[in-house]
C-alpha cells in the first residue's frame, strides 16, 4: 500500500494529533519567532534565485498584478502565479507533496483550515514579516509565525441592477427562497472555492443544513470558483448571486457594469485568507522576500486600492465608498471547524446540489 | 541498438539477426505502456485505503446515487449522441460521397476543422451563445422578439445541451467512417443494379445502403464511445447544469482527501464497456465485410441533384454553422470584446486580453512551453515508434508480430481519463517516480495516439510492396540500407503526415493531461481549463484561438502533403 499521499485515515489521525495538541500546545508552543525586515542580503539571496512559485485562490488579474508589482519593486524575481480555486490549491499541493514535488515557494488560499493541515504536516516555515508584528492584530498571523492572514474576505450576495431593481433585490438569504428567484440564482461550489466552503459552513451552520436544502430546489446555477459568481451577474448571465467574492463586485461596480452588492440581514459569512512560506520552497529567499513585502503598507495598500479586499494591516486606508468591515454584520469564522467537517461538507452539498 | 548492425552483417558467418530482440524490445515497451497503468488500475480498485482486498469499492460504485446517477446520465448521453451524430451525419456523408453536392471539398474540410477543435473549447465556445441569459444567439432572440428579459431560446446548461455539443465534436467520426465507405463501393454495384431496372430509391435501398450499413454501425459505436469517455465538454457544461458525468465522477475523486480507490473502480466500467464494444464492432464488421474493396473499380457514380443540390448545400453548410462557424465567431467576439458576450462593435474592440494572455498571466509562457515539447516529442516518439512496429507486423519479420501488433492497437480502448488515471497510480511511486515530470504526460500522450498511429503507418507499409525492399536486398543491401534507401523516401509523406496528426491530437488533449499535470507541468488545455474555472472567459478565447491557429497551420501542412480524410478515417476507426 502506498505511503506517499494522504488517506482518510491520515486526516483522522491528523485530527487526532491536533485535539491532543490542543490540550498541551501552551506550554509545548514554541516562542514567537523573531520579526524580520527586508534586507538587503535577502534581496540578493533572492534575485540569484531569481524566480518564485506563488500558489494563490485570490482573482486571476489581481493575482497577476500583484505579481508585476513585485517584479517591479525587483527586479530579477519572477513570479510565477499559480492560480485555482482554494480547495484545489489545497488538492494540487496535497498531491504534488505527496509523490515528493515541492514546487511551491509561496501559498495564499482562503481557508484557514488549510493551514492547519499543512502546519501539522510540517510543511511550513516559521515567518514573521516586520510589519505584521507592527501592524497585524494578533488574531491574523500564526502565534508560531508560520502563517499570516494577507485579505480579509466577505461572501455577500450581489444582483445584477439591469435585472432587478434596487428595491426588488433580496435583503437576506431567506429571501432568496422566494419563488420568484427560482432559476436566476449562481452559486460558487466548496468543493473548488475556500470562500465558498467557509460560507457553506456558516450559513449551515448559523441558518442550518434545510436552509439550503430548500435553497437547491431554487434552481441554483453551479459554478466553480467564488471569483465566478460575480462574472456571471455581471455578464447578467444570473440575477443574483448567493455566495462569491465581494470585492469583486465592488470592483465591477466601480469600472461601472451593472452589479450591487448585498450584506444579508442574517450575517455576512467570512473567510479571512492567509499565506505561508513552505519549508521546502525551491526558492526560500524569494519566497520570504515575497511573503515579507506582500504584507507591507505598500502591497497591503495596493490590495485595498486595486483589489478591493479588505486588509489586515492597521495603516492601509479603505475608500469611503466601500462599507468597512466593523460596518458589517459578519457571520464568525471557525477554522478548526471548517477543518473537522470540511468532507462531511463536500459529501452532503453533493448530496443536496447533485454536483 | 541498430547501429551496429550494417557492419557486422557484412561478415556474414557471425551475422545476428536483431529483428527478434528488437520485437520483444518493443513488446516490452509496450507491455510497459499498457498493461503496468492497467493492472495497477485494476489493483487499486479492490483494495481499501489499508490496502485490505475488498469488493468495497465496487459496492459503493453500484449502490450509491452518487455513482448511479452519473452513470446513468453517461449512459443517455452517450446513446443521445450516437443516435443524433449518426442522423446528421450519415445523410450528410451520403450527400458529399455519392452526389454532385456543389463544394464538397469545403464540407470536408469545414468537418475536418470541427474533428480537430477540442471538445471543452466548443462547450465553452457554446457557453457564449446560447447560455440562457447572457448567450449571444438567446440575446439575439430576445432583441428580434422582444420576449421578456429571462425568456430564452436555447439553454446550453442542460442534459440535452450537452448532448447536442458532444455531437458537434463526435460527427465527424461518424461522417469521414460513412463518407469513406461510401467512396470505395464501386459505381458498378449500383449500375447493375439500374441497368437491371431498379430505380434510383431501389438502389439506394437494395445496394448502397446494405453496404454503408456496417460504416454506419461503426460509426454509432465510435460516437458512443466518445461521448461515454469525453471529458472536455462535459467538465466544463455539466456543473453549471447540475449533474455529474462518470468521467467528471472520477476527476471529482481525485479532490481533497483523495480517493483513488474509487477513481479505480469507477474507471473500469468505461474501461470494459469500451473493450466489449469494440470487440462488438470487430465481430459485426468481420462478418459484412463485403469484399467490395478488391480489384479496380470505377470511380463511384455521382448522383445528379438537379436543383436540389442547392438545397442539400444549404443543410450541410447550416450544420456546420454549429460546430464551427458560430463558436469560431463567438470566441473571435469574447477574445476582442470587454466583456466576453457582448457584441463587439469597432467602437468597443479592445486588445486587453490578449494583452493579459501574452504580457500578465505567467502561466502562458510555461503551458506554451510544455504544450509544444510534448506535442513535438509524443509525435516524434509516436511515428518512430509506429513506424517500427508497422515494419515489424507488414513485412512479418519474425513470428509473433501479430502481438505486437494487437499491443499497438489495444490502447484504443483505454479512454484518456481511465488512462490518467492507471498513469497516476503507476508512476506515483518508487522505483519510477514520474509523476510531476513531462514524462508521465509524454507515456500517456503516446498511448493514446500510439493506436491511430500504427495503423496509419501500417496501410502506408502495405502500399509500399516489399519486392522493391528485395529487390534492393538482392543486390546487396542490408535490411537497413534497403529501409533507408528504398522504403524511407517512399514513406516520407505519410510519416510527417503520422507526426502531424499525433501533434494536434496532443494539443487539445484535456482527459489524460487533467489527472496527471502538476504546476510545473502544465499544458494549453489544462490552463485554459483553469481559467474557466474562474470565469475568465476573454483570456480563454484569446488563448482558444491560439490553439486553433496552430492546430490549423499543421492541418494545413498535411493537406500539403496528403488528403487529411485519409488519415481522420483511420482514426476514427
Amino acid at each position: 500500500m502506498p505511503t506517499n499521499r494522504f488517506s482518510r485515515r491520515d486526516v483522522l489521525k491528523g485530527s487526532t494529533a491536533l485535539t491532543v495538541g490542543a490540550v498541551f500546545a501552551e506550554p509545548l508552543r514554541a516562542a514567537v519567532p523573531e520579526a524580520s525586515a527586508i534586507t538587503p542580503a535577502l534581496i540578493e539571496a533572492a534575485k540569484k534565485e531569481g524566480k518564485l512559485a506563488f500558489y494563490t485562490a485570490m482573482d486571476l488579474q489581481f493575482a497577476q498584478q500583484l505579481g508585476k508589482k513585485f517584479e517591479a519593486e525587483f527586479p530579477g524575481i519572477a513570479v510565477r502565479v499559480e492560480r485555482s480555486g482554494a480547495e484545489r490549491v489545497f488538492t494540487r499541493i496535497g498531491q504534488e507533496y505527496s509523490a515528493n514535488i515541492h514546487a511551491v515557494d509561496v501559498v495564499n488560499t482562503a481557508d484557514q483550515a488549510h493551514c492547519i493541515v499543512w502546519k501539522r504536516n510540517g510543511w511550513l516555515a516559521p515567518y514573521l514579516p516586520e510589519d505584521v508584528a507592527r501592524h497585524f492584530d494578533k488574531r491574523y498571523y500564526d502565534p508560531d509565525g508560520l502563517h499570516v492572514t494577507t485579505r480579509i474576505l466577505v461572501s455577500p450576495l450581489g444582483y445584477n441592477t439591469n435585472l432587478v431593481k434596487k428595491e426588488d433585490a433580496p435583503k437576506s438569504f431567506k429571501d432568496l427562497l422566494d419563488p420568484k428567484w427560482a432559476g436566476k440564482m449562481v452559486k460558487g461550489h466548496p468543493a473548488y472555492s475556500g470562500t465558498i466552503m467557509n460560507a457553506t459552513f456558516q450559513i449551515a451552520r448559523d441558518l442550518g443544513w434545510d436552509y439550503l436544502e430548500k435553497l437547491a430546489k431554487q434552481r441554483v446555477m453551479q459554478v466553480q470558483s467564488a471569483t465566478d459568481t460575480p462574472k456571471k451577474i455581471s455578464l447578467g448571465e444570473r440575477a443574483v448571486m448567493v455566495d462569491g467574492a465581494g470585492y469583486l463586485v465592488i470592483r465591477y461596480k466601480e469600472q461601472g457594469q451593472p452589479v450591487e452588492i448585498v450584506y444579508p440581514e442574517e450575517g455576512t459569512p467570512l473567510a479571512t485568507g492567509p499565506s505561508a512560506v513552505f519549508k521546502a520552497a525551491p526558492n526560500p529567499n524569494a519566497a520570504r522576500l515575497f511573503q515579507n513585502w506582500m504584507h507591507s503598507r505598500g502591497a497591503q495598500q495596493f490590495l485595498v486600492d486595486w483589489a478591493r479586499q479588505y486588509s489586515p494591516h492597521a495603516q492601509t486606508v479603505e475608500k469611503p465608498s466601500v462599507r468597512p468591515l466593523k460596518d458589517i454584520k459578519l457571520m464568525m469564522e471557525d477554522p478548526e471547524g471548517v477543518h473537522a467537517q470540511a468532507e462531511a461538507i463536500k459529501k452532503r452539498y453533493a448530496e443536496i446540489f447533485k454536483v | 541498438m541498430t547501429i551496429a548492425l550494417p557492419r557486422r552483417i557484412e561478415r556474414r558467418p557471425i551475422s545476428f539477426d536483431l529483428s527478434k530482440p528488437t520485437l520483444y524490445a518493443f513488446a516490452a515497451l509496450l507491455c510497459v505502456l499498457i498493461v503496468l497503468p492497467m493492472s495497477w488500475l485494476v489493483y487499486y480498485s479492490l483494495v481499501d485505503p489499508s490496502g485490505t482486498l475488498t469488493l468495497d469499492n465496487f459496492r459503493q460504485l453500484f449502490s450509491e446515487p452518487a455513482f448511479l446517477d452519473p452513470l446513468l446520465t453517461t449512459f443517455i448521453v452517450a446513446t443521445g449522441s450516437s443516435f443524433f451524430c449518426c442522423l446528421v451525419a450519415a445523410p450528410m456523408g451520403w450527400l458529399v460521397a455519392r452526389t454532385n453536392l456543389p463544394a464538397a471539398r469545403t464540407i470536408r474540410a469545414l468537418v475536418t476543422a470541427s474533428f480537430v477543435t477540442p471538445p471543452f473549447l466548443g462547450a465553452i465556445a457554446w457557453e457564449f451563445l446560447a447560455a440562457p441569459n447572457s448567450g449571444l444567439l438567446n440575446k439575439l432572440y430576445r432583441a428580434l422578439t422582444g420576449a421578456e428579459q429571462d425568456a430564452y431560446l436555447f439553454n446550453i446548461y442542460t442534459l440535452s445541451g450537452l448532448i447536442f455539443v458532444i455531437c458537434c465534436y463526435t460527427f465527424p467520426y461518424v461522417f469521414v467512417l460513412i463518407a469513406n465507405a461510401l467512396d470505395r463501393i464501386p459505381g458498378e454495384l449500383e449500375d447493375a443494379s439500374s441497368n437491371l431496372g431498379a430505380r434510383v430509391w431501389t438502389t439506394a435501398r437494395r445496394i448502397t445502403i446494405p453496404l454503408a450499413l456496417p460504416a454506419l454501425l461503426a460509426g454509432a459505436l465510435v460516437a458512443f464511445l466518445q461521448a461515454m469517455t469525453l471529458f472536455g465538454s462535459p467538465a466544463i457544461l455539466a456543473l453549471p447544469a447540475g449533474f455529474h458525468t462518470m468521467t467528471t465522477k472520477i476527476w471529482s475523486l481525485f479532490q481533497y482527501p483523495p480517493k483513488p480507490e474509487l477513481a479505480a473502480a469507477a474507471s473500469l466500467p468505461l474501461l470494459i464497456l469500451t473493450v466489449m464494444l469494440l470487440r462488438a464492432q470487430h465481430f459485426i464488421l468481420g462478418r459484412r465485410g463485403y469484399s467490395v474493396v478488391g480489384g479496380k473499380s470505377g470511380n463511384p457514380r455521382l448522383i445528379p441533384l438537379g436543383r436540389m443540390k442547392w438545397v442539400a448545400f444549404a443543410a450541410c453548410m447550416a450544420v456546420l454553422l454549429l460546430p464551427v462557424i458560430l463558436p469560431y465567431a463567438a470566441l473571435f467576439n469574447a477574445a476582442f470584446s470587454p466583456i466576453a458576450t457582448t457584441l463587439l462593435t469597432p467602437g468597443n474592440a479592445t486588445l486587453q486580453n490578449v494583452r493579459f494572455v501574452f504580457f500578465e498571466l505567467s502561466a502562458t509562457s510555461l503551458a506554451l512551453k510544455n504544450t509544444f515539447i510534448l506535442g513535438a516529442l509524443a509525435a516524434t516518439f509516436g511515428t518512430v515508434l509506429a513506424l517500427m512496429i508497422s515494419y515489424l507486423t507488414t513485412r512479418k519479420v519474425v513470428a509473433g508480430h501479430q502481438a505486437l501488433g494487437f499491443l499497438a492497437t489495444a490502447p484504443i480502448a483505454i479512454p484518456g481519463i481511465v488512462l490518467g488515471v492507471g498513469l497516476f497510480l503507476a508512476y506515483t511511486r518508487p522505483p519510477l517516480v514520474l509523476y510531476g515530470t513531462l514524462w508521465i504526460l509524454l507515456l500517456a500522450y503516446l498511448t493514446i495516439e500510439l493506436p491511430a498511429a500504427y495503423q496509419q503507418m501500417q496501410s502506408a507499409f502495405r502500399a509500399v510492396h516489399s519486392e522493391l525492399e528485395d529487390a534492393s536486398r538482392i543486390l546487396g543491401a542490408t535490411r537497413l540500407q534497403s529501409l533507408r534507401h528504398v522504403t524511407a523516401p517512399l514513406l516520407r509523406t505519410s510519416v510527417i503526415a503520422t507526426w502531424c496528426f499525433i501533434f494536434v491530437s496532443v494539443i487539445r488533449e484535456l482527459s489524460a493531461a487533467i489527472i496527471l499535470f502538476t504546476s510545473q507541468t502544465k499544458v494549453v488545455s489544462v490552463l485554459i481549463f483553469d481559467l474557466k474555472e474562474s470565469g475568465d472567459l476573454g483570456a480563454i478565447a484569446v488563448l482558444g484561438l491560439c490553439m486553433l491557429a496552430i492546430t490549423f497551420m499543421v492541418v494545413i501542412l498535411i493537406n500539403r502533403i496528403s488528403g487529411f480524410g485519409g488519415n481522420l478515417r483511420r482514426v476514427a476507426g
